[in-house]
């Protein structure tokens, strides 16, 4: 597999909480690397930084913006941008992953990931973002599938195929969010592996697992939510299975943003993914 | 209206109907998968102000805290990707909040909890060590033309009530028994290492470190600050890790 748009090791990592900075560095637990939200970094100082600084030293990191609004019709926030290059010249990360989504509209921030028309304005907007991005951090960023309730009459491109012409255009990479694909697929009447093989698998540079809660919309039907709240659901691990058989070992997050388990819960998620990484790994 | 224009609008304002145009693949409802986003908007940003606000929440309690701060998240939409800034305003919300009039030290004790989380995100800087100051401080003749630099996460407050009493209150059973509410406190905030910590100080003592923070020398922070304890408040401020610069005409430690 290609590895050049990432160098996370193949191996599983964590989100970085601040409920366990110091367990972390207390008991230095064989995590693969950890992950932050980027925005959460974008303070002038005191703990975070502190404790990113102590274990950015002892781990490999991901960084993962979840404020760049991407998809908006907007322009970019280039002062948004500006804080991200700085938080990378700091911290160095292994890697550098964003949304196919939109979360700000003019001066307002929603604080979700919201969902594209993809038609060729949509698509046209997203490279052109996506290559000033590039451009501005001189680094190649990974672009994470989304996780989708609704879908826009007006779309005119498969969301698969979406991705594919994006990564072709601007040179991408793919954040392969395992959960978000069992997510949205479910919700659409989608079939999960048929949406993974449309994908342009060479580009995957990081996996994302995670747990959905499970609701139901007006006709009774399963609706799931992307709400990183629960263990990585049996399904998504099958999935995972399959993923990797078509791709080999890569870098893998156990996402975790919601009703937080202790450290150890969390890890014994992390060891599972491992031995799956290594099993794909051994394959010949 | 663009596509995100009336997103947008129909995520911040419950009344308005589903957006058009949007569809879900089963043919249920849109407006029952719309309301997933929705609630994704509202729940995180409400989480997100309970967790700066602990207090708050807990003085009015859990449902009324979410119905309030529901209201808030309407009227006053972050206006950037930063969540830990989210809420600066806040406490003028709830001063013009009629339902939780009833609460009247609700606002400052907003205030002080805002103080507290930009203390905690603050730039870092060293302290001086505390020989380093005595040394200074020992030099009478050199007092009255020194200027002390303070932590930048250091800041101030004036309240009508006794906010700093309860506010720490809260951090151990909550109750508010013995505390003459009505009772003004000025609050101290700083971080001294990794933890944000709160004082109450008196009136003179605030004048006098706010002062500082204008760039007074000492001698005449002092003088124009009304009686208080000059030792204590020195005292504090040094044990505190408060003091990062002493500047001087000559000497500049």
């Amino acid at each position: 597999m290609n590895h050049s748009f990432s160098g996370l090791p193949p191996r599983s990592g964590l989100g970085l909480k601040t409920e366990h900075f110091r367990e972390v560095l207390g008991a230095q637990p064989d995590i693969g690397f950890f992950e932050v939200h980027a925005e959460n970094y974008m303070v002038a100082g005191g703990p975070f930084h502190h404790f990113l600084g102590l274990i950015r030293k002892q781990y490999p990191l991901s960084l993962h913006g979840v404020g760049l609004s991407i998809g908006a019709e907007g322009p970019l926030d280039g002062q948004h941008l500006q804080r991200l290059a700085a938080l990378i010249e700091r911290y160095q990360p292994h890697s550098f992953s964003e949304h196919l989504a939109w979360s700000s509209h003019g001066p307002v921030f929603l604080n979700d990931l919201l969902p594209l028309a993809y038609d060729a304005p949509t698509l046209n907007r997203v490279c052109e973002h996506i290559d000033q991005v590039q451009n501005t951090l001189k680094r190649p960023m990974l672009l994470e599938n989304p996780a989708t309730y609704l879908a826009f009459q007006n779309s005119t491109i498969d969301e698969a195929d979406f991705i594919g012409e994006v990564i072709h255009r601007t040179g991408c990479g793919l954040l392969l969010d395992v959960n978000n694909v069992y997510v949205s697929c479910t919700n659409h009447q989608k079939d999960p592996l048929a949406y993974i093989d449309a994908l342009p698998l060479h580009a995957v540079g990081e996996i994302h697992l995670a747990g959905f809660a499970e609701d139901t919309d007006s006709l009774g039907d399963r609706l799931l939510i992307d709400d990183h709240g629960a263990p990585v659901d049996n399904a998504v691990w099958a999935l995972y299975s399959q993923v990797l058989e078509r791709v080999g070992p890569i870098a893998t997050l156990i996402e975790r943003d919601n009703r937080l388990p202790a450290f150890s819960v969390l890890h014994a998620e992390a060891r599972h993914a491992d031995e799956l990484l290594h099993r794909a790994g051994s394959r010949p | 209206m663009s596509t995100q224009a009336a997103f947008s609008a129909a995520l911040l304002d419950p009344q308005r109907p589903c957006p058009e145009g949007v569809f879900s693949a089963n043919g249920a409802d849109p407006a029952s998968r719309f309301a997933v986003y929705r609630n994704n908007v509202q729940s995180s940003l409400i989480n997100a102000l309970a967790d700066s606000y602990p207090v708050v929440t807990q003085l009015v309690g859990d449902e009324f805290f979410r119905a309030m701060t529901g209201l808030y998240v309407q009227s006053c939409p972050p206006q950037s990707p930063l969540i830990n800034d989210y809420g600066k305003d806040f406490a003028e919300f709830i001063d013009n909040f009629e339902p939780a009039a009833s609460v009247p030290y609700l606002a400052d004790v907003a205030r002080l909890e805002r103080l507290r989380v930009q203390a905690y995100h603050a730039a870092d800087a060293q302290p001086l060590g505390h020989e380093q100051i005595a040394a200074v401080l020992s030099d009478p003749q050199a007092l009255s033309e020194l200027t002390l630099g303070l932590h930048p996460s250091l800041n101030l407050l004036t309240s009508a009530f006794a906010v700093v009493a309860i506010w720490a209150a809260h951090q151990q059973d909550a109750t508010l028994a013995g505390i003459d509410l009505g009772h003004g406190q000025n609050a101290l905030v700083l971080r001294n290492e990794l933890e944000v910590e709160v004082f109450a100080i008196d009136h003179g003592a605030r004048i006098f470190i706010q002062n500082l923070r204008l760039g007074q020398p000492l001698s005449q922070a002092l003088e124009n600050a009304p009686a208080f304890d000059l030792s204590q408040t020195l005292a504090l401020l040094i044990s505190h890790n408060a003091i990062t610069h002493l500047h001087h005409n000559q000497v500049s430690p």
